[in-house]
């Protein structure tokens, strides 16, 4: 029998206080070592429709991945942690910071609209952690950061296109058309809106040069009740084609009360409104017609680096099996850890934060969006992929989006040809 | 000139729809000084469970009202002797509060329930028809929502005035201690109370699903305009609320009118302008 004496205590003691000091944290070798991957979205609020098919993806990823990862001959498992920002970039800040000195991931990623992935990729510079982000036009992500064009950033990355690929497929689809080169804008009082709607940088001066009349009565604010004002001024304008960033609820306001004031453009080309199939359905009827930006269809001739399912099956296997339309975040989601994948094969020391970023750095690999290679981006840190332009037109049983313009990305192919509206 | 009549006109339709988001607060507060921050939210609520009656029974929004009223009505009396009268009592901050947590719980839960995909309710052609006269168009549901609301004030004005029911909300609201000492359940006269606000909320909630598309997080918003017409028009006021609403809308048609940026703003500056120059609105019956 032992008996239990006071350096006995003593000694315990000592080993239990200096345990942490001796045993440091390493990676326990006898299973695989992990990899945390942090991953920030919308899962609610009002953005939640870019992030509904997270679930998804990660699902697939995480399948994908329980065979690990190889690098430098060695069997890695990637974690891939979710959190919600609930469309509110406070929170998106918060649990970033949490992932990071929380969860200690290694990567953080974050996607849909800059009120995500600016303030997961500030919280990212500032901690000194690589990040990588997608889903938001890279002017509000890089200058909406402070970013400078001639420095960049140290460790946060983002692909995706641009406002001027915007301007440049609006254009293609109205010249197209054929009709009056008379252009009512609808922009609101916040990001985009300002943005897009920019004297010196927005649609004003490339449309002007384009040689398109816009008529611009000025912002207003988001989740408008009345557009009349509008709608007079573009009648009195003559314009024939409407165009615009806007959320779904302002556009089906406007859209109703420009039928009821006997205002009816032949073309109709909106940013945001009119992305997913949901928002389409919604304005029955008169949601065929409508033309929108496209950043990706299961008809984009790409395929997965990582599981080499094209884009159509990665579109399919999602309708079947959530039983809902495909829509274009699904794309970049898969898209998004597709590079994460590939920065973790290639880096030099997956332990190193530096190695880390250095690989994503020298990513060169086509993804099911396009080419990401942050080499030869518009700024530092920007990747961007292609972009197309197309209309809602009615396949039958439901309105499908359809591409008609690729002179911007002609390897995407077109799927049909314009309809007027009306 | 036709102009400026046509900025008019389209200010006063609005002001309808704000009269009618704001009804069932100015009711509420006007019974029991309930400031019910779930209004909003409640609205979508009914606008979703629209969508829903229409889905399955197959017919015209207007139609689904006959299901929703009830329905939003249960709903409220429900609410209001479930959980808001364990808040009431001389402190207004609990049922402040507790509302607050609604809003949040009522998103979230229509969030899970119907996702965050845009939703419309289908009028068929009401929802561009027309009428003209001498250059100004004017829709035909934004004028029956007008049509809808001065209909709506009217009938609250009369249940208030000419009916038992009426005079049990207007005792509850001069004296609770009194009204219960007089033989009346303050709790389910609130309850009823609340039950038909959440019965007035059920139509606006029904027209606003039929103007323009609606998600689970557009709520707040509206919630602001409904506040802002209950205080212009005097708390407590049913036609005041009306008036109120009317205000606002032509306010900002006019504001709209010189500048799109200035649309809320000269909202805003009507509703400072009120509060500053009759702090109790323009047809106070709540002596402070």
């Amino acid at each position: 029998m032992t008996t239990t004496t006071r350096r006995h205590v003593l000694a315990g003691l000592a080993a239990w206080v200096a345990a942490p000091a001796i045993l440091r944290s390493t990676r326990a070798y006898a299973q695989n070592p992990t990899i945390k991957v942090g991953f920030v979205t919308p899962s609610t609020g009002p953005l939640a429709g870019f992030a509904e098919a997270d679930d998804h993806i990660l699902e697939g990823l995480r399948a994908h991945f329980a065979g690990g990862v190889m690098n430098n001959g060695k069997s890695y498992n990637i974690d891939i942690i979710k959190k919600d920002s609930q469309s509110n970039p406070n929170r998106a800040a918060e649990v970033a910071a949490d992932l990071i000195l929380g969860d200690e991931v290694d990567i953080i990623t974050a996607a849909a609209t800059p009120d995500t992935t600016n303030p997961v990729a500030d919280q990212a510079e500032i901690n000194e952690v690589p990040c990588i982000t997608t889903d938001a036009p890279w002017q509000p992500y890089f200058f909406g950061r402070g970013g400078n064009p001639a420095e960049g950033f140290q460790y946060t990355y983002h692909f995706f296109w641009g406002l001027e690929d915007v301007i440049a497929n609006f254009t293609g689809l109205w010249d197209d058309s054929g009709v009056t080169k008379k252009v009512g804008g609808l922009f609101p009082n916040d990001a985009d809106g300002n943005a897009w709607g920019d004297p010196n940088l927005g649609l004003p001066p490339a449309l002007a040069a384009a040689g398109y009349e816009l008529t611009d009565p000025g912002r207003f604010q988001p989740l408008n009740d009345d557009f009349s004002n509008f709608i007079s001024a573009f009648k009195d304008a003559g314009c024939e084609i409407v165009t615009g960033v806007m959320i779904p609820p302002d556009f089906g306001t406007f859209w109703s009360q420009a039928a009821q004031q006997g205002f009816n453009p032949k073309v109709a080309t909106i940013g945001k409104a009119l992305l997913f199939p949901s928002a389409i359905e919604a304005l029955g009827p008169r949601g065929v017609g409508l033309t929108t930006e496209i950043w990706w269809s299961p008809n984009h001739p790409f395929v997965s680096s990582l599981t080499g399912i094209s884009a159509g099956d990665l579109a399919v296997g999602y309708s079947s099996a959530t039983g809902r339309p495909w829509t274009q975040p699904i794309g970049f989601k898969h898209a998004l850890f597709e590079v994460v994948a590939d920065v973790v094969s290639r880096s030099e020391d997956l332990d190193d934060y530096e190695a880390n970023t250095a690989a994503i750095k020298s990513t060169n690999i086509s993804t099911i969006v396009g080419d990401v290679n942050w080499s030869t981006g518009p700024v530092p840190n920007v990747s961007k992929t292609p972009l197309v332009s197309g209309q809602w037109q009615d396949n039958g049983d439901g309105a499908e989006l359809v591409i008609t313009n690729n002179k911007h990305a002609p390897q995407i192919p077109v799927g049909g040809e314009l309809q007027l509206l009306g | 000139m036709i102009e400026w009549v046509g900025v008019i006109v389209q200010g006063t339709l609005l002001g309808g729809l704000y009269a009618l988001f704001a009804a069932g607060l100015s009711l509420i507060f006007g019974v029991m000084r309930l400031v019910n921050i779930a209004h909003g939210d409640l609205i979508v609520l009914a606008a979703y469970l629209g969508l829903s009656t229409t889905m399955m029974l197959d017919v015209h929004p207007f139609v689904a009202l006959i299901v929703v009223m009830p329905l939003m009505a249960g709903i409220g009396y429900a609410l209001q002797r479930g959980v808001l009268n364990q808040t009431l009592g001389p402190d207004i901050l609990p049922p402040l509060l507790v509302t607050f947590g609604l809003s949040v719980i009522l998103q979230n839960a229509l969030l899970e329930g119907y996702t965050a995909d845009p939703q419309k309710l289908n009028g068929g052609a009401i929802e561009t028809a027309s009428l003209s006269a001498g250059g100004l168009a004017v829709g035909v549901l934004p004028l029956l929502t007008f049509v809808v609301a001065v209909a709506m004030i009217a009938c609250l004005q009369w249940i208030f005035y000419k009916t038992s029911l009426g005079r049990g909300f207007r005792a509850v609201s001069d004296n609770q201690d009194i009204a219960q000492i007089m033989g009346l359940n303050k709790a389910h006269v609130f309850g009823l109370a609340m039950a038909l606000a959440l019965a007035v909320t059920a139509i606006a909630g029904i027209l606003l699903g039929m103007r323009t598309s609606f998600d689970p997080a557009i709520g707040g918003g509206r919630l602001i305009f409904g506040f802002e017409a209950v205080i212009i028009g005097g708390l407590g006021s049913l036609w005041g609320t009306l008036a109120g609403g009317v205000i606002l809308g032509v306010a900002q048609t006019i504001g709209a009118k010189i500048d799109p940026g200035w649309q809320l703003l000269a909202g805003h500056i009507a509703f400072l302008v009120v509060l500053a120059v009759r702090p109790n609105g323009l047809f106070p019956r709540v002596e402070h």
